[in-house]
């Protein structure tokens, strides 16, 4: 007896101190190292900067593009660039993350924000230990970040998303559905409220919004709610999907079903997930802004803030590489531009 | 270790036995990786570390205790991490709502939280279903009632004096002083199991309800209340969670169910109940949240550390089995004409013997 359990007790602490060996040996391995190439960008701006993106959650192909973006533009300043964050998108989850951060001493955080508020006391620590916080795609509350870099405006989107569902319905309008991410997510819900003033206007009148749905940024949940609108209302003329993840589904399971043409899908997807249903002609126009000039721009904004060319303040001017020369705006945002319109004459100039 | 070689040893408390086998392990599990950690990663050392880890951990702890509990009598709360939010987004209504007294902000939550517990017991204990089943229905239910509650509205403008005042640092330490009411507990939890005959009871049920139910222990009465403690804790912990993030929203804690499942099979409890105590599982949840973090600060990307935890857990369950099969082993060639002691590794008949094992985490 004494012999055998001070064996297995021997296998396993020997298991468990080889497991933690294995895994901190595994850390230093992917410590990323700054890239040597890449142009001189903006000589004004620090080499060495610390520069780490915290999206919603990892292997999203949304913010794998967003974040490659930044880490092109990491690697134009010489800086080092690096990723984290939760593989779950539910509210709170980044906190810990942002812990770990602040105790790296982190020049910059670049964070597309899970929770508005549930993030600010960590942001805000980080903050007071140095680091600059640039919110990308989804913002915080003000006070905790220093710039929030706006994809596009609300209003932008809004008017974009109902024009393009107008034109893919017709001119005798309908009904139509909303298929949206989670029930929280800021952006999503800001957009919802400012397509509604839209749809209110007289020029839409024949369209009406009977239902939102939420299928959480999950390919199957949002390819099962696309499935049960249209259960729901069989006279459905249009569904707007304002996430790539929902757009994505909902185009896979109207091109498989027999309302292929017959029921309009826009929304804001990534052309490589949308290719395939432009051209079967399931979905005639998407919109987006370019997500790795998003995250380009929020490397360069946090750079520029680092570095202290800017302070975030309306007005200051700073240069973002290849995108040109940006301006802060009120409520210290910097605005990357209008929504782009994808459709069959343009989407194969697009590779992402 | 001289007890196990006596026939007597299967009449001590059946929770002793445990602890010097797999609890030691997790112990000396958290002990070297808290002392690698701090040789090898940048911060580990730093006191700041630790307070991050304790606010990481503290909810997770608190929900484990009851948990341990439920699981060791064979029976399992999945909605834990719903009751969690549902308490966090009834406290953000009334706050918002004009009740801005935070005694009584916690008074409703926990009142509300036994409720809760307590609808779990009522159908798990006088309709007889099982607790896999009814807790994953209340998991749905409990999360669909905050949604009703709030919407998709975040309540957020507590004063600071509450959101700061939650994660405030115990005098002269970085550590929060709310693992002071964790550690209450802990010790609350730890006599019941090892020292009370309520705590025998409980193990004898998890091996074999006929014959804890012959021994006099009133099995449904009992797992009734442990439903209703375990529905407190969880809005307790759901109370921590909107002061600690300052904001109560529908989907506060989703998945936490997971995590303290994790941590109470990694603490050695066997799934099929009658095996496995509070202090493996206070000392998984501290591993787990320490391997977490210090992996998280050593740049680890959130992809390896889900595996590291996966692997962790795999080990948690082929570990423990591994200690009784050999101790099994052991006492038969000591004594080849006794009867093997058939419950210390063949899961009774009465176990969840459905509970699937969970996974990630």
């Amino acid at each position: 007896m004494r012999i055998g359990t001070k064996r297995l007790r021997t296998v396993a602490l020997a298991g468990l101190a080889a497991l933690a060996l294995a895994t901190s040996a595994c850390a230093s391995d992917t410590t990323t190292t700054p890239t040597p190439s890449g142009s001189a960008g903006s000589g004004t701006i620090k080499a060495g900067l610390k520069v780490t993106f915290l999206p919603k959650q990892v292997n999203n192909p949304y913010f794998n593009t967003s974040d490659n973006g930044g880490k092109a533009a990491v690697a134009e300043f010489k800086g080092v660039y690096s990723e984290t964050g939760p593989s779950d998108a539910s509210a709170s989850a980044q906190v810990s993350y942002i812990n770990t951060l602040s105790q790296q001493h982190t020049d910059v955080i670049a964070i597309s924000a899970d929770d508005k508020d549930a993030v600010c006391p960590a942001l805000n620590e980080a903050r007071q230990a140095g680091a600059k916080v640039v919110t990308y795609d989804a913002d915080t509350n003000p006070s905790c970040r220093d710039l929030f870099i706006n994809q596009a405006t609300t209003d932008g989107i809004a008017k974009n998303q109902i024009k393009l569902i107008s034109a893919a319905v017709g001119p005798d309008g309908g009904k139509i559905a909303i298929l949206s991410a989670t029930a929280n997510a800021t952006n999503q819900n800001a957009w919802i409220a400012a397509m509604k003033t839209e749809l209110a206007k007289p020029e839409n009148s024949k369209l009406q919004l009977v239902d939102t749905v939420y299928g959480n940024d999950d390919d199957q949940t949002s390819f099962q709610q696309a499935q049960a609108l249209l259960a729901k209302y069989p006279d459905l003329k249009g569904i707007i999907s304002p996430t790539t993840v929902g757009v994505a589904a909902a185009a896979r399971y109207l091109s498989g079903s027999t309302y292929k043409g017959k029921v309009a899908l826009t929304g804001l997807g990534t052309p490589n997930q949308m290719r395939a249903y432009i051209k079967d002609g399931t979905v005639k126009s998407f919109a987006l802004w370019n997500p790795a000039d998003l995250g380009y721009l929020a490397a360069y904004a946090g750079a520029a803030l680092a570095s202290g060319l800017i302070t975030g303040k309306t007005g200051d001017t700073f240069t973002a590489g290849k995108l040109g020369k940006f301006t802060v705006g009120d409520g210290a945002t910097v605005l990357l531009g209008d929504p782009f319109t994808f459709d069959a004459s343009n989407i194969d100039q697009f590779q992402f | 270790m001289a007890e196990f070689t006596t026939a007597g040893s299967t009449r001590r408390h059946p929770a002793w036995s445990v602890l010097v086998a797999w609890d030691t392990v997790v112990i000396v599990g958290v002990v070297l990786v808290a002392v690698i950690g701090s040789a090898t990663i940048d911060g580990v050392a730093d006191p700041r570390f630790w307070r991050f880890v304790t606010l990481d951990v503290i909810p997770i702890a608190l929900i484990a205790l009851p948990m341990t509990l439920i699981v060791i009598t064979g029976e399992i709360d999945l909605s834990v991490a719903s009751v969690l939010g549902l308490s966090a987004t009834v406290m953000g209504k009334l706050y918002e709502a004009g009740v801005t007294a935070l005694p009584v902000l916690i008074a409703v939550c926990l009142l509300l939280g036994a409720v809760l517990g307590a609808l779990n017991g009522i159908f798990i204990t006088v309709f007889g279903l099982p607790s896999l089943a009814v807790t994953i229905g209340t998991l749905a239910l409990y999360r669909g009632l905050s949604f009703v509650v709030l919407g998709d509205k975040a309540v957020a403008d507590y004063p600071i004096a509450w959101t700061s005042g939650m994660i405030r640092a115990i005098h002269g330490l970085t550590i929060p002083w709310f693992i002071l009411v964790v550690a209450g507990l802990a010790v609350a939890f730890c006599v019941l199991v090892y020292l009370t005959p309520i705590g025998r009871g409980l193990y004898a049920m998890g091996n074999s309800v006929d014959a804890a139910t012959f021994a006099g222990i009133n099995v449904a009465r009992t797992k009734f209340w442990l439903f209703v403690v375990s529905g407190t804790v969880a809005a307790l912990a759901g109370v921590f969670w909107t002061l600690r993030f300052a904001s109560a929203r529908a989907d506060n804690g989703s998945g936490l169910e997971l995590s303290v499942v994790a941590a109470v099979l990694l603490g050695g409890v066997s799934i099929f109940g009658g095996r496995g105590g509070p202090i493996g599982v206070l000392a998984a949840v501290v591993l787990l949240g320490v391997l977490n973090n210090a992996l998280q600060l050593a740049y680890v990307p959130a992809n390896t550390l889900t595996i590291v935890t996966g692997a962790l857990l795999i080990a948690s369950v082929v570990g423990p089995n591994l200690v009784a099969i050999a101790r099994q082993r052991w006492r038969r060639r000591r004594r080849p004409g006794a009867p093997p002691p058939a419950a210390a590794t063949a899961p009774p008949p009465a176990a969840v013997a459905a509970a699937p094992p969970v996974a990630g985490g």
